[in-house]
């Protein structure tokens, strides 16, 4: 279970994150959403260690990982993956040493044991053989997307968070991603923080749901409870409310 | 007057800071060459990159620069009838000065433009922070094998620079405008000492440390989109430019 625990982050004294209090259950998928620019990357970049909170915790399994250091930082990154908004394919390698880049980074299995893995993910992902040799600037937004997710899943991690993992992409695209996320969520039973705000997609496959909005949690429920939630502001982002008062 | 002295002193404090921050990633980069994973395929994959992709341009450079050494020098000499002394001068001007200038200005604008505009995508394109959420060190694996590169092969491209020179300079002044062959290499052995030779490895040295530092530097701390890694790959060319001519200054006066 990952808890956070009054998170506060400032940038150039603008505050991003006033007070975070969310948990996410293990096993499960919660999906944050937010308006652009509200701080959903920010959040998540502290929870995997690439941003350090002003203050505030963040627990996973008990360890605060905001306090985390050198080797005992390593390890804890051992335990997950993150799939990027953009993917974040390696530009000077191929597909196959994309997705393989984990475990020749971490592991010491044989050269063969790693090309079985890589296409069993390139199958589970609906990618042709043929793409395992494509570099990432001749694939498609959609393509890139499945790739990040196979190099994401091949270690199979205990947590994945995914940050804006549909966005550029075209409706059945969309649709394809989500649907995978779901689907390798149903094998491997991992915990996900997704952050988006593609409404109505994300009902589809969260377990729970977070609003954040002005650097606060202001709704969080199950996916039934935020579509009925009564505060206008949740109402409005997911209804897509013309909104030209917020800057 | 005061907006003045408040903006120099600005300037000034920037100045200092980006100089500690680039000293402190020269170490942190140079201390990961000696923690495991050690990455010998990465620093050869690098040398490709930094020295094997500027030999044809070193080359090129190399052997019009002995060549005008050695037209100039002849003329030059000729009115004192010491034509007999270009082999050393064109010697000496490349071993000492030209080659490590020209070939630390040369791989600046070749291979420090391109070290700054990979990382800096990489920074822009969250490759960097890919890495980092891999448990793979960025600094490590991308900006290591760039300096210890660096400090390979530019003093390797030097020394293919001062042959190339010499032999271009041997074109013209022997072949070309007639200055015999032996007194062009007598000369040469007779006035090249160690410390000219020392002074040039050390020089190349220097300048290709600076150079690839300057260029992972500004690559990693790029911001701001395409633009950003725009304006950091035009720093990166002009900075290690000033810089090798700023310490070859310094270093030829120490070697004086």
């Amino acid at each position: 279970m990952i808890e956070i625990i009054d998170l506060h982050k400032s940038f150039n004294r603008q505050v991003v994150l006033d007070g975070i209090n969310l948990t996410i259950p293990t096993g499960e998928i919660t999906v944050v959403i937010g308006k652009s620019g509200v701080g959903k990357s920010v959040l998540l970049k502290h929870i995997i260690g690439l941003v350090r909170p002003d203050s505030g915790r963040i627990l996973v399994d008990g360890l605060d990982i905001a306090a985390l250091r050198g080797r005992k930082l390593r390890e804890f990154k051992q335990h997950f993956a993150v799939l990027f908004q953009g993917g974040a394919l390696f530009d000077s390698l191929n597909v196959f040493e994309n997705i393989a880049f984990p475990l020749r980074e971490k592991t010491r299995l044989p050269e063969g044991e790693i090309a079985g893995r890589v296409r069993l993910r390139l199958e589970q992902m609906h990618l042709a053989p043929e793409v395992e040799a494509k570099f990432p600037d001749e694939l498609s937004g959609g393509m890139k997307k499945r790739v990040a997710l196979a190099r994401a899943m091949i270690q199979e991690p205990k947590m994945i968070f995914f940050d804006e993992p549909v966005t550029g992409l075209d409706p059945p695209m969309t649709n394809t991603v989500f649907h995978l996320i779901r689907q390798t969520h149903r094998e491997s039973g991992y915990t996900a923080l997704v952050v988006a705000h593609d409404i109505p997609e994300v009902f589809s496959i969260a377990d729970h749901v977070a609003m954040l909005h002005q650097g606060r949690i202001i709704a969080h429920g199950a996916p039934e409870e935020i579509q009925r939630h009564p505060d206008p502001v949740v109402q409005s982002f997911i209804k897509g409310e013309v909104d030209f008062l917020e800057g | 007057m005061s907006n003045f002295i408040r903006k120099l002193g600005r300037w000034s404090l920037g100045l200092v800071q980006e100089a500690g921050g680039m000293m402190l990633f020269l170490l942190e980069g140079l201390a990961l060459a000696f923690v495991p994973p050690y990455r010998p395929r990465r620093i050869l994959q690098e040398i490709q990159l930094i020295g094997v992709k500027s030999t044809l341009i070193i080359l090129l450079t190399a052997a019009f620069t002995g060549m005008v050494l050695a037209l100039q020098g002849y003329y030059t000499l000729r009115r004192y009838g010491s034509e007999g002394a270009l082999g050393s001068a064109v010697a000496l001007s490349l071993i000492r000065e030209m080659g490590p200038v020209l070939t630390g200005i040369m791989v600046s604008a070749r291979a420090g433009s391109a070290v700054t505009a990979e990382i800096g995508i990489m920074r822009i394109t969250e490759q960097l922070d890919a890495l980092d959420t891999m448990a793979v060190n960025p600094m490590q694996y991308v900006v290591m094998p760039k300096i210890i590169a660096g400090i390979i092969a530019v003093p390797l491209l030097t020394a293919i620079f001062d042959v190339v020179g010499i032999l271009g300079g041997y074109l013209i002044g022997v072949v070309l405008l007639g200055v015999s062959s032996g007194s062009y290499f007598s000369g040469m052995v007779q006035s090249v000492v160690p410390l000219d030779i020392n002074g040039g490895i050390v020089k190349s040295l220097v300048f290709g440390l600076t150079i690839v530092l300057v260029a992972c530097y500004k690559g990693f701390f790029t911001e701001h989109g395409a633009e950003g890694v725009s304006r950091a790959t035009n720093q990166t060319v002009v900075l290690s430019a000033v810089l090798v001519l700023a310490w070859d200054y310094v270093l030829t006066s120490f070697f004086m």
